[in-house]
């Protein structure tokens, strides 16, 4: 028995391109950048120097804090450079770049973990921290970080298969092509957790891989096989928790507030790799397809290989491009190089010609209220629209602006082309700025006061 | 790898919906269709030839204005070809060709573009239009009774004239008319209101193609029935007049295609409904009331400049937040204001 969302759009899946394609290994490229920034939360130092020799899985970069995750070489070769290079996020970023010798020699601690190791949560939690395991639907959480600020309060575990947006296909595949080391993957992820059983939800557009999956006895493995009807933004972790309990998670809350934990399809086949095989997160399954792309493929890819290197290797573009996408065509961001690597949550790059965005001169709202009917957080989208040209705080607040998941569904059903996501996105940062300012004005006054006591204090003790 | 030309770099979703503002103004088009064809049918051409004199006088003063005020051109979004079907269909099928434009321009010029043109007026131009007509009442109340025309090629020629349901009804009487030619259309009344059947069928087109939802339509249609029910006139029949009532006039059409009017009607889906039942009860109260036979334009006319405060009394529950946690935190508030209180007065 599954519950329903609220809201919803229904975009046409363009999952026939590539879902019958197997997944096949990208051969690395001759030069990697790895980015010390790979997650969400703290960025890593470097561990390695320039002209020191790496080998493949060796770890290259950490950090001591909490909400942060180890990177590791995904080639072997020599560190020719650590320098800010462009990353996914716009941003410049310190990044390392090694120069691949082709020969892909592994690490040492490339190795099986014992079967003690595997049974024991608190090693198990180390193993994934260790081979720097993240969230690999696209929010890069540190899955570590997640197991164990979420231990005592979680009681349902979800394995997210949705796989919602368009065109992406890599989780569908993983699915099909290794069904049972996921079931084992996700088993210890139940183990980590300290929980009984898991719910690995799928949408019925993946009916091969639900089958498959049913054949492989999950429950042996403490596995639920939970089918959904295929409708976006399943896959949002607040929509995803919502479809599979009934719970929602409150304002500003996060899923173990409802007791739940929600894990990527293929970060669940990275913690069977890190603990069967003992290689850590340098690698994912990407999806290239989109309009402009000669062949659509699944390439096995590993981190920090160039865009435009994996786009030759799917036979170039068909026609220019007008974008490129990393991520789905809903919540993915746009690039505007190709000298920029992959990173662990890369899970489809797409290529457009076609004109997808439908961009107009003059967007207009007619008030037919499609986003507000589309809008999984029950917003209004299009008065906080207006609500954000005017800078008007006291009803974005009211309105709930900050409840915002941006996963685009008001703007994918927008008939007048309005760019109310983007608008959102523009009022949560404006409301964001705005209450840090006040707290740090109100601190600032604070302080102030503090002093001007202090000082009168001291006057009078000079008297 | 090069590329030949520099990327768009916009910020997320990258794809939309094929639908825009245009196919769905078209479908709203295509939902009158079945209504314009009875209306040529029970008064002949004429009908054809006053909706396209207003289709095109609408059109016209959209074009012309932006032109005049240096924007660009909206025409081709379709609204104006709907408000000036819609502005048609609440005529009397056999006013004056040069009726419609009039009407066109205060419909198109002074309620929709000096207010910024779709989505931004806050009244139905169609009605709002219809209501200016007024200006000239003995046009808009002769109505041509219906086959009352020699031949259904006459346009602009004398048709004979009729009393309407709507007659009836105000002064307290079941009409003459049958149900069944009431449902059909067979029967006097403004061109596109008359059949309750082709309207229907139009409405289960806008439904099925997710145009608008059952809310509005449902609401209003079910408030009007529930009203007329219980409080017939005179001693009535109750299922006999409240039946008359549901198909006689503008209901249905007011129902299903100007109470739906996006930009003036509420978009939350409680809105929808309290504006439903507002239009609904106030089209009986004028009819039963009211020394206009007809109540509801001018009912949907006074819901319309409602919508705002009907929106913003109707938010959604804040997702995560049930109904239970609202009303604590609202106790705690209001306990919180109490001590406060007691607190200032000591």
């Amino acid at each position: 028995m599954s519950f329903h969302f609220y809201g919803g759009v229904h975009p046409d899946d363009k999952k026939s391109l590539t879902n019958q394609a197997a997944v096949t290994a990208l051969p690395p490229p001759e030069q990697l950048v790895v980015p010390m920034s790979l997650h969400i939360g703290a960025p890593c130092q470097p561990t390695v120097a320039v002209g020191d020799t790496v080998k493949m899985g060796q770890k290259i970069g950490d950090s001591g804090a909490p909400v942060s995750a180890p990177i590791h070489a995904p080639v072997s070769g020599k560190v020719i450079a650590i320098e800010p290079r462009l990353h996914a996020n716009g941003t410049m970023v310190n990044s390392v770049v090694i120069e691949n010798d082709g020969l892909d020699t592994p690490c040492e601690t490339i190795a099986p973990h014992s079967e003690e190791e595997l049974r024991d949560p608190e090693a198990l939690v180390k193993i994934i921290r260790e081979a720097g395991i993240v969230g690999m639907g696209g929010a890069t959480f540190p899955t570590a970080f997640k197991i164990t600020s979420g231990k005592g309060k979680v009681d349902t575990v979800i394995i997210n298969g949705a796989e919602c947006e368009p065109y992406i296909t890599s989780d569908h595949r993983t699915m099909l092509e290794h069904p049972e080391e996921l079931l084992k993957g996700i088993e210890l992820i139940i183990r980590a957790c300290g929980v009984e059983k898991a719910t690995l939800a799928i949408e019925t557009n993946k009916q091969d891989a639900i089958d498959l999956l049913q054949s492989k006895d999950p429950a042996k493995y403490g596995v639920e096989i939970l089918p959904l009807r295929c409708r976006y933004p399943q896959g949002a972790e607040k929509q995803l928790i919502q479809t599979v309990t009934g719970r929602e998670v409150p304002p500003g809350g996060l899923p173990a507030a409802v007791g739940c934990a929600v894990f990527n399809t293929f970060t669940a086949y990275s913690v069977y790799r890190a603990c069967y095989e003992g290689m850590p997160a340098i690698e994912r399954v990407v999806t290239v397809s989109g309009s402009a792309v000669q062949e659509p493929k699944n390439l096995l890819v590993r981190v920090g290989t160039p865009l435009g290197y994996i786009f030759e290797h799917c036979g170039g573009f068909r026609k220019d491009p007008d974008k490129i996408l990393m991520g789905g065509p809903m919540m993915g961001n746009a690039m505007h190089s190709l000298n920029v690597g992959t990173i662990k949550g890369t899970n489809a790059l797409l290529a457009f010609c076609e004109d997808e965005d439908k961009t107009v001169k003059n967007p207009t709202c007619i008030r037919c209220g499609r986003c507000a009917e589309a809008c999984p957080m029950h917003l209004l989208p299009m008065y906080l629209y207006l609500f954000e040209r005017h800078d008007d705080y006291a009803n974005m607040d009211k309105y709930h602006i900050m409840d915002c998941i941006e996963c685009g569904a008001c703007t994918y059903s927008c008939p007048g082309r309005l760019h109310l996501t983007h608008s959102c996105r523009t009022g949560k940062a404006k409301m964001t700025a705005k209450r840090n300012a006040e707290k740090a004005a109100a601190e600032a006054a604070k302080a102030k006061a503090e002093a001007e006591k202090a000082a009168q204090g001291a006057g009078k003790e000079g008297k | 790898m090069e590329l030949n030309k520099k990327l768009v770099v916009s910020s997320s979703p990258h794809i939309r919906n094929p639908e825009d503002t245009r196919s769905t103004m078209l479908d709203v088009i295509i939902a009158m269709v079945p209504a314009l064809g009875v209306a040529i049918y029970v008064f002949g051409l004429q009908a054809l030839a006053l909706v396209l004199v207003s289709v095109a006088a609408s059109v016209f003063f959209e074009w012309a204005y932006r032109k005049i005020m240096k924007k660009d051109s909206s025409i081709g979004d379709l609204s104006a070809v709907v408000t000036g079907m819609l502005l048609a269909f609440c005529m009397p099928a056999n006013a004056p060709l040069w009726l419609p434009i009039p009407g066109a321009f205060f419909a198109i010029v002074i309620v929709k573009q000096l207010y910024g043109g779709i989505g931004k007026n806050f009244v139905n131009p169609a009605l709002a239009g219809r209501a200016f007509l007024f200006s000239w009442p003995v046009l808009m109340n002769t109505f041509a009774a219906p086959f009352g025309y020699e031949s259904i090629l006459n346009i602009g020629a004398d048709a004979v004239t009729a009393a309407t349901p709507m007659g009836s009804l105000h002064a307290g009487t079941l009409p003459e008319d049958s149900l069944v030619n009431m449902f059909l259309g067979f029967i006097g009344g403004s061109l596109g209101e008359v059949s309750a059947l082709a309207l229907l069928v139009g409405g289960a087109y806008l439904v099925l193609r997710k145009v608008i939802s059952l809310r509005i339509p449902v609401s209003y249609l079910a408030t009007v029935a529930v009203i007329t029910v219980i409080f017939p006139k005179n001693g009535c029949d109750n299922l006999q007049w409240m039946a008359y009532n549901l198909l006689g006039g503008g209901l249905m059409l007011g129902a299903i295609f100007m109470a739906t009017d996006y930009a003036t009607s509420p978009v939350t889906k409680k809105g929808q409904i309290v504006y439903g039942i507002g239009c609904g009860a106030l089209t009986v109260f004028i009819r039963y009331f009211g020394s206009y036979v007809e109540g509801v334009s001018y009912a949907i006319l006074i819901m319309n400049v409602c919508v705002w405060l009907i929106d913003k009394v109707t938010l959604p529950r804040q997702f995560g937040v049930s109904k239970e946690d609202r009303r604590r935190a609202k106790e705690q508030e209001k306990e919180a204001k109490k001590k406060a209180k007691e607190v200032a007065a000591q």
